[in-house]
């Protein structure tokens, strides 16, 4: 039965896949699909703030990494810098904005759907 | 740029993806959560407990009058402690018994356990003096295991706990100092450092 399904759903280059899987991906937010900003989405809607330097050995990521990513989360208004001075070493501390977290709930239950589209086959429409 | 429909998206494993993103984003909020846990104003209020304490106990005679005013303010820390890491997880709007708040608990309870019996059996025998000493030690030995799985500040703060244990138990004398120095200095000093920094 499972191999009917995948059958009928496996989507070629030419063909469009099944609709309510099109339409899912054509709604994926781009902003936080991309593996780091999903990451640096992700650490901040469990923490009230990070600094840059907590994100980046929390993600394994570089200082160039990172801040062109945080900067796109920045533009979208997913996230909020503050930047201040420890002494005299800079820090700078992000934190989520409430449409951030609404992307992220959105992200996650677009993920979800993908799944149950997936495993549903043909889903009806 | 971000609003530009995706013209033609390439033909990739959904699911799968979509199953990846998922453990992606739970395992990094897992790695991130522990953040969350340790209360800085909480300590801030368990180091003025223990200051108050100690101008008690520098007052009272060394035994068992000496010993029930630590433990009662140990119980209002205790407390004041976990009322405020309920409430700063709360805020944050993370459950206090996730993974993180698991790992925390079962790596800070065993040095606490064995010094609640450790004072039971010393208090049987008398032996008051070697109590601030070995409740440094133990006390700071929780929080260096707690903080393993949090910020940096934490467990060096366990650490300058058991520094001070180790001088408390050669010096009996100054048992009360190190303790106000511990529970209270320490606590209030790194309290506001996790307040400050990390949201709390």
């Amino acid at each position: 039965m499972a191999k009917q399904n995948s059958l009928r759903a496996e989507p070629s280059p030419e063909t469009p896949p099944a609709a309510p899987q099109k339409q899912a991906v054509d709604n994926l937010d781009r902003v936080i699909h991309e593996r780091i900003r999903l990451g640096v989405v992700s650490a901040l809607a469990v923490n009230p703030s990070l600094t840059f330097t907590e994100l980046k050995h929390l993600l394994d990521v570089t200082d160039g990494n990172l801040s062109v990513h945080s900067r796109k989360l920045e533009e979208a208004g997913y996230i909020e810098c503050n930047k201040s001075f420890e002494g005299r070493v800079p820090k700078t501390a992000y934190r989520l904005t409430k449409p951030g977290r609404q992307a992220l709930e959105r992200y996650l239950a677009h993920m979800e759907a993908l799944i149950n589209v997936t495993r549903a086959g043909s889903a009806p429409k | 740029m971000a609003a530009l429909p995706e013209r033609n998206p390439e033909p990739i494993p959904i699911h799968e993806h979509a199953i990846n993103n998922l453990r992606y984003i739970r395992e990094t909020m897992e790695r991130a959560a522990p953040f969350t846990a340790v209360p800085g104003w909480g300590g801030v209020a368990m180091g003025g407990i223990a200051l108050i304490a100690g101008f008690l106990a520098r007052k009272a005679p060394t035994g068992r009058p000496w010993m029930e005013i630590w433990l009662v303010a140990a119980a209002l820390a205790l407390l004041a402690g976990a009322v405020t890491m309920w409430h700063k997880s709360r805020s944050a709007g993370t459950p206090l018994w996730s993974a993180a708040g698991r790992r925390f608990a079962m790596s800070f309870a065993p040095a606490i356990v064995s010094g609640t019996l450790l004072t039971v059996a010393f208090a049987e025998l008398d032996h008051w003096h070697i109590m601030p000493g070995m409740w440094l030690l133990l006390y700071g030995s929780a929080i260096t295991a707690g903080g393993t799985f949090s910020v940096p500040v934490v467990p060096a703060m366990g650490a300058c706990f058991i520094a001070l244990g180790g001088v408390a138990l050669f010096q009996p004398g100054w048992g009360d100092l190190l303790m106000i120095a511990g529970f209270g200095a320490l606590h209030i000093i790194f309290g506001f450092v996790i307040a400050r920094r990390y949201g709390g």
